[in-house]
């Protein structure tokens, strides 16, 4: 079955006796016992319920793995990979991030003597090095949030397990339509729910899907003891926001790539970092290992001024955290959603002060250009 | 409005509500969204992104702060985010904690499992006297976690005996309330730092949602707590905080109703010739009702009971209930029967369980709103299918 066909072709209510089409919302948080030493699938929703059975199965059918898990936000999956670590273990992180995992990774989790080392994964030579006896994981994103650097995700998954670590791979700038890093050797993936795979930003969410099942168990086990497993009703905005992907994907990928050409042959913006320009450095990478190169991406204009005035001045362009909605965003990323990232780190990064981020939607092509260029007028003129 | 002089019936309607000036409805409305427009770079309304806060959560916040008599609480996705969230927002590797004993099997499963494998410790004390608190301490020990009522067995925990010992070693105390809610006991009043509830029992009250709050005049901690909520993305939902926002107001009626029907049960349970005991607060034979008078309004609704004919003979009782539900979770307006040695508690190793007296006899009732008089006729109907099924010609006879 093709992709957009699995897309919408599941058992929406497994044993419903009244056979809907859509999911109906368990909107409860309990259910009874037939008896007292025999338990039904469901007994209190913190540990499972119906409706996010349905949607955990279809996105662990959707990337390829064992079984899936959806959580209360993306960085309550991320912090239940976490979780699978102990007090001396290390892990090994791309350097470029999401801030909120950074702050992850090293307000919280550094607390219980688990260290997080950063290095740049596009140089596996000196990434591998950075491995030591105690490191278990190692993870990134690809592309990355929010330089759109290219990580080989092959070359990743060898890396981890000749050193006997896992793989988690955080898919959210891509979704499981553009790419399935369980299938190029990763153990675990990843997403906040909130962007592509919802799709509406009517949702937070978060999703793991595990390989294997010795680890699907361990974390079906902390998403019950930590009680951060996603809501019924969220469970179900999901499971509609989910049918569209493919279509809102494609949409705003065409859309992407007319609008990275306006502004790569812009003369007021200085580079545009997206592997789906064919004179970019990840182009290849990117076609090898996804079916495309998403509608996220970054520019710099040489001021941060300019990439303020522009990002205030663009009207289709909302200024908001998050991305990968039906509608275009636009952030500056060292100010908002990497204010959390160390100074140190920052600067290790090269994350340019005057990047701007956007997340193109599904408006028409012509309307976004013809705003963004006004944009880049008003704000080159002021 | 200030809440202060209000009486809690007229506060759980109106306390801490937060007024929806877009169209005065007189709900406030469900803000079903992941993200919020900036008015420019670095400027917004007050709310960017809701894993961080989100209006209708933050309206929840504020109500369940004028029930708590504190600033805002903080609300996550369910009770044991919550007590997860807390925990490691005040403990680190190395650190120590000391825990009732009596407790709910999840708070042990989380100690034991998963805390555990960050290299913080535990002791599981009986809390009831407040001198083996004192003997738990360690110069590791940041915080003192109590449940009271305990479950299942309803141990009480002396909160202000507890409180003088951990305000002089300099330690958090939170409590549990989530069998009373501030409606019936304010931990805070009673010198506690803290206090935890499951939202999902008589908070929400209709079973229709999980979720926990914690609330605290602790500034420092609300702020950690949120800092720390948002890095582990722990954050209540906006419809589930929208749903518990409504059950909010009926708290205290229902809870209300919820006692009476508990103690004429209870009452009822005490001179029934099949029960070997009934755990109540409420009844005289309850051996710290002394205590719950002192520190409860209220004896709550929870009731916890053995049968005379055994362990097998309660199995087969909650297996012959028609209206009660066998069912986890407690606190809303079905009566729900639950034997705890096999679900709720089911995680605790089986030698520790008898010894805290959660035998496998142990039924733990939560009382709801159905009428005492059917919930009395079928658990009569229960212990007589019970008793005839696996007991004694003796016992039989006794019952008659």
């Amino acid at each position: 079955m093709k992709f957009a066909s699995r897309l919408v072709s599941f058992d929406p209510a497994p044993g419903d006796r009244f056979r809907p089409i859509c999911t109906p919302i368990y909107q409860t948080a309990t259910f009874e016992q037939e008896n007292t030493d025999s338990f039904g699938e469901y007994d209190y929703s913190r540990s499972g319920n119906p409706t996010r059975t349905v949607l955990e199965k279809h996105l662990a059918a959707l990337e390829n793995g064992t079984r899936g898990f959806c959580f209360s936000s993306g960085m309550a999956a991320i912090s239940t990979v976490t979780r699978l670590l102990r007090t001396g273990d290390e892990i090994l992180v791309d350097s470029d991030l999401y801030g909120g995992t950074c702050r992850l990774f090293s307000k919280v989790i550094d607390r219980y003597g688990i260290t997080a080392r950063y290095a740049d994964a596009r140089a596996p030579e000196q990434f591998e090095r950075q491995i030591t006896p105690h490191t278990k994981l190692i993870f990134v994103e690809s592309p990355t949030n929010p330089l759109l650097r290219v990580i080989d995700l092959r070359r990743m998954a060898e890396l981890a397990h000749a050193h006997g670590a896992l793989l988690c791979v955080d898919n959210s700038s891509m979704s499981p339509y553009l790419q399935n890093p369980l299938d190029l050797g990763a153990d675990i993936v990843l997403h906040s729910a909130t962007k592509f795979l919802g799709g509406h930003h009517d949702v937070t969410a978060g999703v793991i899907v595990a390989k294997n099942e010795a680890l699907a168990e361990q974390i079906y086990f902390l998403q019950n003891a930590e009680g951060s497993a996603l809501g019924p009703f969220d469970s179900f905005l999901l499971l509609r926001g989910i049918k569209t992907l493919k279509l809102r994907i494609d949409c705003q990928q065409q859309n992407a790539q007319a609008i990275a050409r306006f502004l790569a042959s812009h003369k007021q913006i200085k580079q545009v970092y997206y592997p789906g320009l064919s004179e970019s450095c990840d182009f290849d990478l990117q076609r090898s290992q996804a079916r495309g190169p998403g509608s996220v991406f970054s520019f710099t204009t040489g001021s941060v001024e300019i990439s303020k005035a522009i990002a205030e001045y663009a009207e289709f362009f909302h200024i908001t955290v998050s991305f990968g909605s039906v509608t275009s965003s636009i952030s500056l990323p060292g100010t908002m959603s990497h204010a959390s990232v160390p100074a140190k780190l920052l600067a290790e990064r090269n994350l340019p002060p005057d990047l701007a981020r956007i997340s193109i939607g599904i408006e028409d092509e012509e309307d976004l250009i013809a705003d963004l260029d006004q944009a880049i007028q008003r704000a080159t003129s002021r | 409005m200030s809440t202060y002089n209000l009486k809690d019936s007229t506060v759980a309607i109106h306390g801490g509500r937060t007024l929806d000036t877009h169209a005065s409805s007189i709900l406030f409305p469900l803000y079903q969204t992941s993200t919020f427009v900036h008015d420019a770079v670095g400027i917004n309304k007050g709310f960017s992104y809701s894993r961080v806060s989100n209006p209708t959560v933050d309206a929840l916040e504020k109500a369940i702060g004028a029930l708590e008599a504190t600033p805002p609480a903080v609300c996550f996705r369910t009770g044991m985010a919550a007590i997860t969230t807390l925990l490691l927002s005040v403990l680190k590797t190395g650190d120590h904690a000391i825990i009732s004993d009596v407790v709910y099997g999840g708070t042990m499963r989380l100690f034991r499992e998963v805390l555990d494998h960050l290299g913080i410790t535990a002791s599981f004390v009986d809390t009831s006297d407040a001198a083996n608190v004192e003997a738990a301490i360690t110069p590791e020990t940041r915080i003192v976690l109590i449940e009271t009522p305990g479950n299942p067995t309803l141990k009480l925990t002396d909160i202000e005996a507890v409180s003088q010992v951990t305000r002089r070693h300099s330690i958090l105390l939170a409590v549990d309330n989530t069998f009373l809610t501030p409606i019936l006991q304010k931990p805070l009043e009673l010198g506690a730092d803290i206090s935890i509830l499951s939202t999902t029992k008589y908070i929400d009250g209709h079973n229709a949602t999980v979720g926990g709050s914690i609330a605290t005049r602790d500034e420092k901690l609300l702020e950690r707590l949120c800092l720390i909520r948002k890095t582990l993305g722990t954050t209540q939902a906006p419809f589930e905080a929208w749903l518990t926002l409504q059950g909010i107001k009926t708290l205290p009626a229902r809870l209300r109703l919820h006692c009476e029907g508990a103690e004429v049960i209870a009452r009822w349970l005490e001179t029934h010739p099949a029960v070997e005991y009934v755990l109540y607060p409420g009844l005289d034979s309850f051996p710290q009702k002394a205590l719950a008078e002192k520190q409860q309004r209220a004896p709550g609704a929870m009731i916890a009971f053995e049968l005379k004919a055994g362990a097998e003979a309660a199995i087969q009782a909650l297996n012959s209930v028609q209206l009660c539900s066998r069912a986890e979770s407690l606190g809303g307006l079905e009566t729900l029967i639950t034997h705890p040695s096999s679900t709720t508690h089911a995680d605790v190793d089986p030698e520790l369980r008898c010894r805290l007296g959660i035998s496998d006899g142990l039924i733990r009732l939560s009382v709801g709103l159905e009428a005492p008089e059917d919930i009395i006729a079928d658990l009569e109907q229960a212990f007589a299918a019970a008793v005839s099924g696996v007991a004694t010609k003796e016992v039989c006879h006794e019952i008659r």
